[in-house]
């Protein structure tokens, strides 16, 4: 199959839990459920329990061996995810705990004032609806979105409606979580600016599947902010990145306020840190950090480039063979290089839940429900779906099973009967 | 989880009551309407509840949901419809015995009749929530129509 991983064997030898089996060892685990969260290489989590073993304390403060082993391996990380976005500027990376937090802190920090407009989209995840529709009722501002076409693509035929003098910010996602769908992120920021708009990117499904160079793209293309999760990236939890141009970052005021974001403190008023510690008040999930630059570094090893083609292959198979199946369809977009890896599909006549349990008997993981997109289901009207996400370690093997699997649950729910 | 236990959960019962659920619709007279949501999963139930001298004369109700979400709150109708208030709180308290207990609790199917069906359920923890989305809904609605009897 063109466009795999040649090594995939190998790659998935560094993933010590797909070979978790059920059943006394009967089932063997098929891991679909990757856009929910991924997998960690061996990697990971040995550079994780050697920082714990060996270099622990906190950073920045600590004057002792420690304290500036751990700081370099802190900062360290930081220059790799500089490095995997392709960012212009290491310091414009700024540490929180997940996306949702990266995006919480743009929206709770950036002026509004009532008239202003926000423009998101019908397919974000509720991480970029919800933090929008609490910054926009604060300010007495206006949340207008972006519909969405039959085929799960942004509709962009009011987009001067949408975008203009008002609107301040435009919040949308690269890759849906639920469709799939590549959005066309050059295109729309290059709209917003020529109006002045900011343009907050989420980033949580693009980061791991999508090759960034942010430094490359036209300045007028390229967003303001973008947001990613170390745990889709196969990285750890607890830990996520907030990229932002700096002019845009220096420009806000601090999220939260604490230790290591300030410059000096009186009793009467502060002064703070420069960024990135502007943004980063107490001390921060050190041993994550450094786990989510292993994660990095592994991904730029395999090369974001093989990653995606991989990918793409895995999901024009899956498209195709879930074809196959009586009785589903498909969400999104159905040509496969229009859409990242993960594939929502309902099956008639059987829940979601249900489908998703008797998958599990036979040790396939998918997700179901309403993926934390509850707008984009009601939009194709319907109330939760099936979910399959692939990644780097995913074999068309494992989409036959999901597919047998399928089979398996209509004949569980006789629905040929 | 095994095949077994897939058998347990999905009792022929069940999947009977999800094909052709008993008492599904919205209906009048009512006292109490209410919406309950499980917002993990999205499952949604609105549903009415009629009492008259202390007895549930009927339970209506509209839903989307999974499999044992629909076929409880079928079963619920067909358990408590026609009860006084303190029989059906009864029945309510051994169904919610039945799927809190971890799977190690005997039903006692004098009362849960059907209901005992739902004992794979319970080893379940993900589709617990499922089973009681509508138990919860009617204690609720019944709650809101004795508050305002009083």
């Amino acid at each position: 199959m063109k466009g795999l991983l040649p090594d995939l064997d190998l790659v998935r030898k560094d993933f010590p839990i797909l070979e978790r089996t059920f059943d006394g060892g009967e089932t063997p685990l098929v891991y679909l459920d990757s856009a929910n969260t991924s997998q960690k290489p061996q990697i990971v989590i040995d550079t994780m329990v050697d920082h714990l073993e060996r270099h622990n304390a906190n950073i920045a403060r600590a004057m002792h061996h420690l304290g500036a082993e751990a700081t370099e391996a802190f900062e360290g990380a930081r220059d790799i995810v500089a490095r995997f976005l392709g960012a212009p500027e290491r310091d414009e990376v700024i540490f929180t705990k997940n996306a949702s937090e990266g995006l919480n802190l743009v929206a709770n920090t950036v002026p509004l004032a009532a008239g202003d407009v926000v423009v998101t989209t019908e397919m974000e995840h509720h991480s970029n609806i919800v933090p929008w529709q609490l910054a926009t009722q604060r300010a007495g501002a206006t949340l207008k979105w972006f519909g969405l076409t039959d085929d799960g693509q942004l509709d962009l035929s009011n987009i001067d409606e949408l975008i203009t003098p008002a609107t301040k910010i435009v919040a949308l996602t690269w890759v849906s979580n639920m469709l799939g769908t590549i959005n066309p992120i050059a295109e729309i920021a290059r709209k917003a600016h020529e109006v002045g708009a900011l343009v907050v990117v989420d980033a949580a499904q693009a980061a791991p599947v999508l090759p960034i160079d942010l430094a490359s793209m036209a300045e007028e293309e390229r967003p303001d902010f973008l947001v990613f999760t170390g745990h889709k990236v196969v990285g750890p939890t607890g830990i996520g990145v907030l990229w932002g141009r700096r002019a845009a970052l220096e420009a806000l005021p601090p999220f939260l306020g604490g230790g290591e974001m300030i410059a000096t403190v009186t009793m009467e008023r502060s002064t703070y840190a420069p960024i990135p510690h502007k943004f980063e008040a107490g001390t921060p999930p050190i041993a994550e950090a450094v786990g989510l630059g292993a994660a990095l570094e592994y991904l730029m090893h395999v090369g974001m480039e093989n990653v995606h083609a991989h990918e793409q292959a895995i999901t024009t198979y899956a498209l195709e063979r879930l074809a196959t199946v009586p009785g589903v369809t498909v969400l999104g977009p159905a040509d496969a290089a229009k859409r990242g890896g993960a594939i929502a599909f309902e099956l008639d006549g059987v829940h979601p839940h249900d489908v998703a349990q008797v998958l599990d008997s036979k040790g396939v993981a998918i997700r179901a429900g309403h993926h934390c997109a509850k707008p984009a289901h009601q939009r194709f009207g319907v109330q939760a779906s099936n979910r399959m996400s692939s990644y780097l370690y995913t074999t068309p093997a494992e989409i036959d099973a999901l597919v047998e699997g399928l089979e398996y649950v209509r004949t569980f729910f006789k629905l040929d009967q | 989880m095994t095949a077994a236990n897939l058998e347990a959960m999905y009792q022929e019962i069940i999947l009977d009551h999800y094909k052709n659920p008993h008492g599904k619709g919205l209906r009048d007279p009512f006292e109490a309407e209410v919406h309950h949501v499980n917002p993990t999963c999205g499952d949604e139930i609105t549903l009415r509840v009629h009492v008259d001298g202390g007895k549930i004369e009927d339970i209506s109700y509209d839903a989307l949901g999974c499999s044992i979400s629909q076929a409880s709150a079928s079963v619920l109708n067909d358990l408590v419809v026609g009860k006084t208030v303190d029989e059906a709180m009864t029945i309510h308290e051994e169904f919610l015995r039945l799927m809190q207990g971890k799977g190690q609790v005997e039903p006692d199917e004098d009362i849960l009749e059907d209901g005992i069906a739902f004992a794979g359920v319970a080893k379940f923890p993900a589709r617990i929530k499922c089973a009681l989305l509508s138990w919860m809904a009617w204690k609720d609605a019944t709650a809101k129509t004795l508050a305002e009897e009083n």
